[in-house]
């Protein structure tokens, strides 16, 4: 432990709550900027094919417009080895809703209309948008999401499955998620040539962006290379952001529209919100998935075999493959283990991260099985996951930096009432409802990603700035790291003012993969450090140090993983199916908790997102027009106040030795892994009808 | 078509030129740079708009600025009064009712429109007696603000912030109704 106790550990409220809640926090769209155009994009409305003519005419007749960008007027890229962001590159088109170009003008009224203007005519060709288990084309990425390898095989799990007293072997199925930030994707671009905000010689062309994302750096790095600038000549600018969930973790086609746009009116800013809308096509999604789960086991429920096959979409234009099985290499013990991912490369929108990518729809396939195995075993859901905890990674073979997934169980069990779950599914009635209790394990690995760096400078009277180009993107990570700097220079939380969200600051890695406090935290501590070490406790003012994060050794010698257990009760109307949700609790093992307060917020966030995947969400593909038909919140639902009653989280107090100078393992995603799978497992209980598929709807319920 | 009117945006005139397709909300923020109400959706149907239209709540995005010429608007930035955050604020603050605050200026007018509601004693679809006063439990709450949608997921934490808000002095205040212990069993 090299960060004493003081405001880490303490519920400080968050640093930018006052400006939260009066509304003056900026976000992309809402910094002022002057002479500002407007862009409305044009989008194709073909699922595959070629755009043949497009005749912006009548577009660009409507008074106030400034320009009709196509794929022929559009720059030409430095840089399209990413095909996602080759926009208006060529007349290909890929998917529906991709771009095929972009009107400006001086109010959004006049671009609005002047886009519905544009006609396009295509040469269509055949689309295949729809993922079957059983299709052809089926292939084997290099390797999946993470940097994981595609597939595992461990022993013989055909002859242990053969050779099992107790079997399970279904199917099981996720739809197409969408990540639905309540802040739409935005990019404010501005070509300048020098003298702007950032600096650059005259004549040079620079880009600023005002942009929404979970990486300020990742955005300028990647323009940069698209654009074929030096990354020190583009600015992207982001303090505030609307949630991302993974969806503004890497820049999309967007980003580059709107730089694409701006170099149409030089020295104009051009502002660029995707719609609700187009962020079903545009903004990354969650693929669909097809899980095969077998387990076999002893009588004594103690398994002989754990195999997790899936079958999942990437787009055409560019791959995506979910880690959706990679779980299950490190859950339980079993001797015979086989995972594997198979890939259609479909006519469809790109897919990227959503929270937990990965454990998120995976857990809800091995944890179903596993509460069927329980029943199956005529076992106790809590004493079958306990029976099966193994001593080392069964992966890799490492001990554990720190796995107390039974002690989460027990604990919750202990404060849920979990003695009071029926043994026999479907006999506990409380008036009309049929009530039942579920539980379902979670897990979400440790990260802490190279590449972040922090500096210290001493502002005079007491004060100081950290400077990182951090995101906080509802997490609460700007007061963590203001709490971290504050212990690790031994001064009052007060003192400490903490600037993120600018790719002018030093660089930091993507708040992705519930890595910011570790990485961005283990940099600002070390430079906390530094800054001591050179100047001691009387810092001249304007004394300034730095480092870059440390590297983490004992991240190559043990497994490291958070792990939960979640536990929910839910009530269904015996005669209509309604499901309700009285009560989530999650139990979590993540190491040191920085801030209970907005660790709290952050576990029951991801546990109402995985409420909302169990019973509301599913993106329904036309696969005749290749067209994401639920394209908006009235019929793509995420849950809201109403269906949303009692969720709350607990965690353990412990620190993980071997995760960096702070003890913490990252707390973002777990939430939502298992969350659905004990919401299904409760209706099982409710009811006795195993649902396999999400979401679970009403009318499962009533067959 | 342009239009020229003028509105009270957090209690100063606001006199604006605008095209009259031009939303309540494009209004506000495109127009007067008047920007704590988010557009998340454009259709009504998330409530980030959300802002006081002469004392009511409503969906900025579904009205036309141009109907609104000599209103009354008031959004979360005008709720602060002499540098002090309107009560509900204060508590949204004290229960981290939110994440990332995109919802979060349309959450608290939502809030501050319902609770004006609920003291005029309108009833929801969850009230039982139409007829008496309403009083304002956590299913009551979730009711009326079930049109303000939250991804981060703050909603146990808003319902907290305004049952904390509304409890009576004398600690009254209504807890979560569904306890295991209340219920009966056959």
């Amino acid at each position: 432990m090299t960060v004493r106790r003081g405001a880490v550990g303490a519920p400080a409220p968050r640093v930018e709550g006052l400006a939260k809640v009066t509304g003056s926090a900026a976000y992309a769209y809402d910094r002022p900027v002057a002479d500002p155009v407007y862009a409305c994009p044009v989008q194709a409305t073909i699922a595959r094919g070629r755009v043949v003519a497009i005749d912006g005419g009548a577009a660009a007749g409507v008074e106030g417009v400034l320009a009709v960008v196509t794929h022929r007027e559009a720059a030409r890229l430095a840089d399209t080895a990413d095909a996602e962001l080759a926009v208006l590159q060529s007349d290909a088109v890929a998917f529906r809703g991709q771009f095929v170009g972009v009107v400006l003008a001086e109010t959004p009224e006049a671009a609005r209309q002047a886009a519905g203007l544009v006609r396009v005519e295509y040469d269509e060709e055949p689309h295949d948008t729809e993922l079957r288990a059983d299709r052809a084309g089926l292939y084997t990425p290099e390797q999946v999401n993470g940097g994981f390898a595609p597939d595992t095989d461990e022993g013989d799990v055909d002859a242990a499955m053969e050779a099992a007293a107790v079997t399970v072997d279904r199917i099981y199925t996720t739809p197409m998620l969408f990540n639905n930030p309540m802040e739409p994707h935005t990019s404010v671009a501005v070509w300048g040539d020098g003298g702007d905000e950032g600096g650059g010689g005259p004549g040079e062309a620079r880009l600023t962006l005002y942009d929404s994302t979970q990486g300020a750096h990742v955005v300028r790095s990647t323009l940069a290379r698209v654009f074929g600038l030096p990354p020190e000549r583009v600015r992207v600018i982001s303090p505030y952001v609307g949630g991302g969930f993974g969806s503004k973790g890497m820049p999309h086609a967007h980003n580059v529209l709107a730089g694409l746009a701006a170099m149409a009116v030089p020295g104009r800013p051009v502002k660029l919100a995707l719609t609700r809308q187009q962020m079903f096509s545009l903004a990354g999604h969650r693929t669909p998935t097809i899980q095969r789960v077998r387990l076999g086991a002893g009588a004594d429920g103690r398994l002989t075999a754990v195999a997790h096959e899936v079958v999942e979409h990437t787009s055409a234009l560019k791959e995506f493959a979910e880690q959706t099985a990679v779980g299950a290499r490190m859950m339980y013990a079993a001797p015979n283990r086989r995972t594997a991912h198979r890939l259609a490369a479909l006519d469809v929108p790109v897919p990227s991260w959503m929270r937990a990518p990965g454990e998120a729809p995976g857990f809800f396939g091995l944890e179903v099985a596993m509460d069927e195995l329980a029943q199956a075993c005529g076992l106790d859901p809590v004493e079958l996951r306990a029976r099966n905890e193994p001593e080392v990674d069964p992966e890799s073979g490492r001990p554990w930096s720190g796995r107390h997934l039974v002690r989460c169980l027990r604990e919750g069990a202990a404060r849920f009432g979990w003695e009071e779950r029926a043994a026999v599914p479907g006999t506990r009635r409380a008036g009309r409802e049929l009530v039942g209790l579920g539980v379902a394990a979670s897990t979400y690995p440790y990260y802490r990603f190279p590449g972040s760096r922090a500096v210290v400078g001493y502002d005079g009277s007491g004060r100081y700035t950290v400077r990182i180009g951090a995101a906080d993107i509802g997490t609460g990570a700007w007061t963590v790291l203001t709490q971290i700097a504050a212990d690790a220079l031994e001064c009052p939380l007060g003192a400490v003012r903490v600037e993120i969200g600018d790719s002018e600051l030093p660089p930091a890695t993507v708040a992705g993969g519930s890595s910011g406090t570790a990485s961005w935290g283990s940099a600002i501590v070390a430079a906390c450090h530094a800054f001591r070490g050179a100047y001691g406790t009387e810092p001249p003012p304007g004394a300034e140090a730095g480092a870059d994060m440390p590297r983490d050794p004992d991240a190559e010698r043990f497994a490291m993983h958070s792990f939960g257990a979640q536990f929910a009760e839910v009530r269904v109307d015996a005669d209509t199916g309604e499901i309700r949700v009285p009560r989530m609790l999650g139990v979590f093992s993540a190491g040191r908790i920085v801030n209970p307060r907005t660790a709290r917020s952050q576990f029951i966030g991801g546990m109402t997102m995985g409420l909302s995947m169990a019973l509301h969400e599913r993106g329904v593909l036309d696969h005749r027009t290749g067209h994401v038909v639920n394209h908006d919140f009235a019929e793509y639902h995420i849950a809201t106040h109403a269906d949303v009653v009692d969720v709350d989280a607990v965690w353990l107090e412990e620190e993980d030795a071997h995760a960096g100078p702070l003890g913490a393992r990252g707390i973002g995603e777990i939430g939502i892994v298992g969350a659905p799978a004990a919401i299904a497992n409760a209706v099982h209980n409710a009811t006795g009808v195993r649902v396999r598929d999400l979401p679970i709807t009403p009318d499962l319920l009533l067959r | 078509m342009n239009a020229r009117i003028t509105l009270r945006v957090d209690g100063r005139d606001r006199p604006v030129a605008l095209d009259t397709r031009t939303t309540l909300l494009d209004a506000l923020r495109d127009r007067l740079s008047v920007t704590s109400p988010k557009k998340g959706c454009d259709h009504g149907q998330c409530g980030a708009c959300t802002v006081l239209l002469d004392g009511r709540r409503v969906v900025s995005c579904l009205i036309l600025a141009v109907a609104c010429d000599g209103s009354e608007v008031v959004t979360a930035q005008g709720l602060v009064e002499e540098g002090e955050p309107h009560p509900v604020q204060r508590a949204f603050l004290e229960e981290d009712g939110f994440q990332c605050g995109f919802c979060t200026p349309g959450q608290i007018c939502s809030a501050v429109g319902m609770l004006q509601e609920v003291k005029a004693g309108h009833p929801s679809q969850v009230t039982d007696d139409l007829t008496g006063p309403v009083t304002l439990d956590d299913e009551e709450i979730r009711e009326r603000l079930s049109g303000n949608l939250c991804r981060c997921g703050a909603y146990v934490n808003i319902v907290a912030a305004l049952r904390e808000e509304t409890a009576p002095s004398e600690e009254t205040s209504p807890r979560a109704e569904t306890s295991p212990s209340e219920e009966a069993e056959s």
